[in-house]
């Protein structure tokens, strides 16, 4: 008895634990079971469905959605668009972010002026960020054409229209992603600068053999969750381009597609199919992107 | 030794150069938003570069109009809403399955946590249609409840206090717990109020996301009594889309609000960004 009753005390803790435990995640488990893993498979499921009046009545119809949806030039042009704007968002925002964020990790005064300043756009609304570009970019009217002396149809003409897109990408993210950086930074030790102070390697110098090889952790993660931001871009085409826009086409991304036919046009099928396509697409760069960190990381 | 001196007083100059020249970049469009909103059509549409400033005196009126003439007491109060109830039920759920995640021992814990981490690697977008099934059929369409939705849950959320209470010291529980506290009363008086920072970077994020998310509330909730800030602008836009000092003063009165949030608690937001660093 003597030996038997610790061991009994034991488990009936352990069974409280567990109790505990489930009690614990049971809301958590079961809102993610009920409205992020059940939408996957039914959204799966419905992309292999003809969608009926009101998502009712839907028939199955196997692959035909994603034969469609693959044929269309349409799906190909806005994955290209996707990325293109994942081309101008991802280098530019990391690139200008980095410099920002090395310049404030300088002992400079009014760095924390300078630091609200560039975040500021993460605090704003994307939608009334992009209502405030549409204006600047007027083609009529707008400070741009305005100030200097052009009259260039930014957000209509297909060739750049992507580019001024891209453009806003850039000063909205720039902010997000220099915080990141700076926080970054401020994990590499100091006495590795002055160690290289005093072998006399300048600036420049210390920045490629001391903070890029240091930061690439940091620059690799802002990389990747950028990157799968900017693929799923869609608030700033919605607002900048109209339906009437010329240019649509040539910039819409794959969300504002989905977003027209499963919600504009209501045929929910054939938008699960797209956000289907788009999350296998993702997933393969997400698997290029881990393949690629041990490339490009520096392990200490 | 002087030249060096002089080197780094030029490099300083070369480093405010840019900063300064960025900064001004970064402000422009809020500039050209709040002096078009203070402006008349007329003068909004003139282009001569000298009319940079409204000329005709400043027309603070125009945000009255719009304040009346596009019910902003509403969108307010429907954003505020949605927010106050993303924010209570993130950090809720989260601080319970973060606790248990990252401090107890029960069967099926790993499994459980690979579900939550496959969670955050799923692009959002996958969830919508089935979700706004779910919502529609719940008859939530056009309610704060259905704005809420999405949010009840966060994976995100619970892998975030899950790493803030494994980072709490592994003997705080043992001393409770020779006092004869439960589980349930170590969390409450113990543990829970120690991961206070992790709970505001999760409350920041979670605000900031919903008030930035524009397709949700456009789905959800299509009539102008019930939307949200972004999505009332949204709607705004296809009204009133060539009158530019009405668009910029909506838009200022949009972002207003979380900008004087972030300037009032900045710390906590830089601090909350990166600590959390993610998928915003």
């Amino acid at each position: 008895m003597g030996v038997k009753a610790p061991k009994k005390e034991k488990t009936s803790r352990e069974i409280s634990e567990a109790k505990w435990g489930w009690a614990f995640i049971a809301p958590t488990m079961i809102g993610l079971i009920v409205l992020n893993f059940y939408p996957v498979f039914n959204t799966i499921w419905q992309s292999l469905c003809k969608t009926g009046d009101f998502g009712r009545g839907n028939t199955f119809v196997g692959t035909a959605n994603y034969v469609t949806v693959l044929n269309a030039p349409e799906t190909w042009q806005s994955l290209i668009n996707t990325i293109k704007y994942a081309l101008i968002e991802v280098p530019f925002g990391v690139i200008i972010a980095m410099v920002l964020a090395v310049l404030l990790n300088n002992k400079l005064k009014g760095t924390s002026v300078y630091r609200t300043i560039f975040f500021l756009p993460m605090v704003c609304a994307p939608a009334a960020v992009a209502m405030v570009w549409k204006w600047l970019y007027n083609q009529q009217f707008g400070l741009f054409n305005n100030v200097l002396h052009t009259n260039v149809a930014w957000i209509s003409d297909p060739n750049i229209a992507w580019i001024s897109v891209g453009v806003i990408g850039v000063w909205s993210v720039i902010g997000y992603n220099m915080v990141l950086f700076i926080s970054g930074l401020q994990e590499i030790p100091g006495d590795y600068y002055e160690a290289a102070s005093i072998d006399g390697a300048t600036g420049i110098r210390q920045f490629f053999s001391i903070t890029a090889p240091l930061l690439s952790p940091t620059t690799f993660f802002i990389v990747q969750t950028r990157l799968i931001g900017a693929l799923t871009v869609f608030d700033l085409m919605f607002m900048v381009m109209d339906k009437t826009n010329v240019a649509l086409k040539s910039v819409q991304s794959i969300v504002y597609l989905f977003y027209t036919y499963a919600f504009t046009n209501g045929n929910k099928g054939y938008g699960a199919t797209l956000v289907v396509v788009l999350v296998a697409f993702i997933m393969i760069v997400t698997f290029i992107m881990q393949s690629a960190e041990k490339i490009f990381v520096y392990h200490n | 030794m002087q030249s060096a001196i002089e080197r780094d007083r030029n490099n300083k100059i070369i480093m405010y150069v840019v900063l300064t020249i960025m900064a001004f970049i970064m402000l422009v469009p809020f500039a050209w938003m709040i002096l078009t909103a203070v402006k008349t059509n007329q003068e909004a549409i003139s282009v001569d570069p000298f009319y940079i400033l409204p000329h005709s005196g400043w027309h603070w009126e125009n945000f009255a109009e719009v304040w009346r003439s596009y019910n902003f007491l509403i969108l307010y109060k429907n954003t505020l809403l949605m927010i106050f109830f993303r924010v209570v039920c993130a950090c809720l759920t989260a601080t319970m399955a973060g606790y248990a995640f990252g401090r107890l021992k029960f069967p099926g814990k790993n499994f459980m946590f690979a579900l939550v981490l496959i969670q955050m690697m799923i692009p959002s977008q996958i969830f919508i249609i089935p979700q706004y099934l779910m919502v529609s059929n719940l008859h939530l369409l056009d309610t704060t409840a259905g704005l809420v939705f999405p949010g009840i849950v966060t994976a995100f959320g619970t892998y975030l206090l899950k790493t803030g209470y494994q980072g709490l010291p592994m003997d705080l529980e043992e001393a409770a717990s020779i006092d004869g506290c439960n589980i349930g009363q170590r969390f409450l008086q113990i543990l829970m109020p120690l991961t206070r920072s992790s709970m505001v970077s999760l409350g920041i994020f979670t605000a900031l996301f919903a008030f930035k998310d524009l397709m949700w509330p456009m789905i959800v909730c299509t009539s102008a009594q019930t939307t949200t800030l972004s999505a009332g602008l949204a709607k705004m836009q296809g009204q009133y889309g060539s009158n530019y000092p009405t668009m910029m003063a909506s838009a200022v009165l949009a972002v207003i609000p979380m900008i004087v949030i972030y300037v009032i608690f900045q710390k906590q937001f830089v601090e909350g960004i990166a600590t959390s660093g993610g998928k915003l």
